[in-house]
């Protein structure tokens, strides 16, 4: 069997799902929230580059290396909020992110 | 390879001034220490006045740079003086609040400006890794300035909220973007908007939503405002300040850009999204606002309302329809700033409040902050003659003239519920019992309140310049 683009688009869609769901599904802990956070933009990766090939314009393997960099600047960022999160409240558990509603 | 003209970097300049500058002085900082924070402070204004400057004597004409990937014309350079003043009006008001809350840090005019270049890529973004990068830069310093005051731990679980969910946000704008791209084969907005032209598929409609979701979330429109009022509450003040205005001018720029720039082929598809979502917002923002106790999270829901009135006049999608979200825009920013100073302005020594019931009588005690708060509130409501009315006026005129009835109807009746809330805190300040006075304004805080109440007071009488740019500035996105 021929694996084509929509197989790589299938596989980014059910990726970036599985991000998303991650999200919103998971009632635990923050952090899983920030690996959901690396699978969907790395779904998305997979979406660029293989519409790089298929399209036959470089644009897409740029894009994937610029988003590859400011996720890792994003996770850093991220992981530091947290920290002084953790250091205020003592916890990372998502149900205790709770001081303001309304 | 084509070498990098001066031109080129000519139509840069102020992002630029901005990029060097912040990076000169994070090098001060580190150096000094946080004894160079008021040096900082005055330096980063130094900055952002010189970029203004720069993005003034820029021609009038069309420019396109950095191979097709930045665009300068005169839509981008009216947004990018409505972004540079809200940054330096938040710089202004920040410094003293830091000061007395014992987190006067070098690091915040530093995350300002960064921030800031941020914004003035968005505006100029002419494809969609401008976009993507100018976001993010944008987004990464708001998140660390939502949560400056580190030991605070609603502070902390502000800049916590904003990072999780801006975080998705610009994942699905992103899987957005790369959906586009491929069906287009291009990132260069002008190439998008040359292949898209009539009916679509599914999956670049399923594209188009994404990055209108990713763009949705900066502006706090509904359904993507879940995050606004924990982290206007959270937030301190200043912060609050700037989010609520520089940093919504520049997402508002890039949705006008976006849907009226590159996708004019496609009007019909994105119009029933935009109307949804205005109505959605403006509904939001007049209820949800009603049973509020804070003024802040009372200014978040403003917030979401306004920027549904604003998407009012991009649903228009004509000439007309940007020209009255520019001017909107412009009045808003104004009306915010002055209301945010105003709000710094309730102070007792160190302690800072932010409940409504703490403004009971403010015209006893202190009537020229009364005065100029009921101005501002008049003028979020919308009554003639503020200025808030005449941003709404041009709002509406543009829907009518498009033909929706509909949406202008609902409109102008949810202002009215939006109006009981703002004339409620004018009633508070008025009739109600006085409590103990607060401290005697600062200057800067009575520059910004006074600056922003002469705008908004007597916009009727001279709005010819805003009126006027904001036309020459539409005209140069068509």
């Amino acid at each position: 069997m021929e694996i084509g683009l929509v197989h790589y688009l299938i596989v980014g869609a059910a990726l970036f799902t599985l991000g998303v769901l991650g999200i919103f599904i998971n009632r635990k802990n923050v952090i899983v929230i920030l690996m959901s956070i690396e699978l969907i933009l790395l779904a998305i990766n997979v979406n660029f580059v293989a519409f790089s090939i298929f399209t036959n314009t470089i644009a897409g393997q740029v894009f994937a290396l610029l988003v590859l960099t400011v996720a890792a600047a994003e996770s850093a960022i991220g992981l530091a909020i947290m920290v002084v999160y953790f250091r205020n409240r003592g916890t990372l558990a998502v149900e205790d992110v709770n001081l303001m509603k309304g | 390879m084509t070498s990098v003209t001066l031109p080129a970097l000519g139509s840069v300049l102020p992002e630029l001034l901005l990029a060097v500058g912040s990076l000169v002085l994070l090098l001060i900082g580190a150096v000094r220490g946080n004894r160079a924070s008021g040096t900082v402070n005055v330096l980063a204004l130094v900055l952002i006045a010189l970029a203004a400057v720069a993005v003034a004597v820029q021609g009038p004409e069309k420019v396109v740079a950095l191979n097709d990937a930045f665009i300068v014309d005169g839509f981008a350079r009216f947004w990018k003086i409505l972004a540079l003043v809200g940054s330096g009006v938040a710089i202004v008001l920040s410094r003293e609040f830091f000061v007395r809350e014992g987190l006067d840090k070098f690091e915040f005019p530093v995350l300002v400006l960064l921030s800031t270049l941020g914004m003035l890529l968005m505006i100029s973004a002419n494809s969609l890794l401008t976009l993507y990068v100018g976001l993010e830069l944008q987004s990464l310093a708001i998140y660390v300035i939502a949560a400056f005051d580190r030991d605070n731990p609603r502070s902390t679980e502000a800049g916590l909220k904003y990072f999780l969910l801006g975080a998705l946000s610009s994942g699905m704008l992103l899987y957005g973007s790369s959906l586009v791209y491929g069906l287009t084969g291009s990132v260069n907005f002008p190439a998008i908007a040359a292949a898209v032209q009539g009916e679509q598929g599914v999956l670049f409609i399923f594209g188009l939503v994404f990055i209108i979701a990713g763009l949705a979330f900066k502006i706090s429109a509904v359904p993507f405002h879940m995050w606004t009022p924990d982290v206007y509450e959270g937030a301190p003040t200043p912060v609050t300040a700037f989010l609520a205005a520089a940093p919504k001018m520049a997402a508002m720029a890039l949705i006008v850009r976006v849907l009226v720039g590159v996708f004019p082929g496609i009007v019909e598809q994105w119009q029933q999204i935009i109307v949804f979502v205005a109505i959605a917002s403006m509904a939001i923002g007049s209820f949800a606002a009603i049973g509020q106790r804070s003024i802040k999270r009372l200014m978040a829901y403003s917030s979401i309302g306004h920027m549904g009135y604003a998407l009012v006049g991009l649903a228009a999608g004509t000439e007309q329809g940007v020209q009255s979200v520019l001017i909107y825009m412009a009045i808003y920013l104004a009306t915010t700033l002055g209301t945010f100073a105003g709000i710094l302005a309730l102070r007792n020594g160190n302690v800072y409040v932010d409940r409504i019931e703490d403004l009971a009588g403010l015209s006893r005690t202190q009537p020229a902050l009364a005065f100029f708060f009921a101005m501002l509130f008049f003028s979020l409501a919308g009554i003639p003659p503020w200025a808030g009315f005449f941003g709404k006026f041009y709002v509406f005129s543009a829907a009518i003239d498009a033909g929706l009835y509909a949406l202008s109807i609902i409109g102008v009746l949810l202002s009215v519920v939006g109006a009981f809330y703002y004339l409620r805190i004018v009633k508070i300040i008025y009739f109600d019992e006085a409590k103990a006075p607060y401290e005697a304004m600062t200057p800067t805080l009575k520059l910004v309140l006074g600056v922003s109440s002469v705008v908004v007071l007597l916009f009727w009488v001279l709005p010819a310049p805003l009126v006027g740019s904001a036309v020459a500035a539409a005209k140069s996105l068509f």
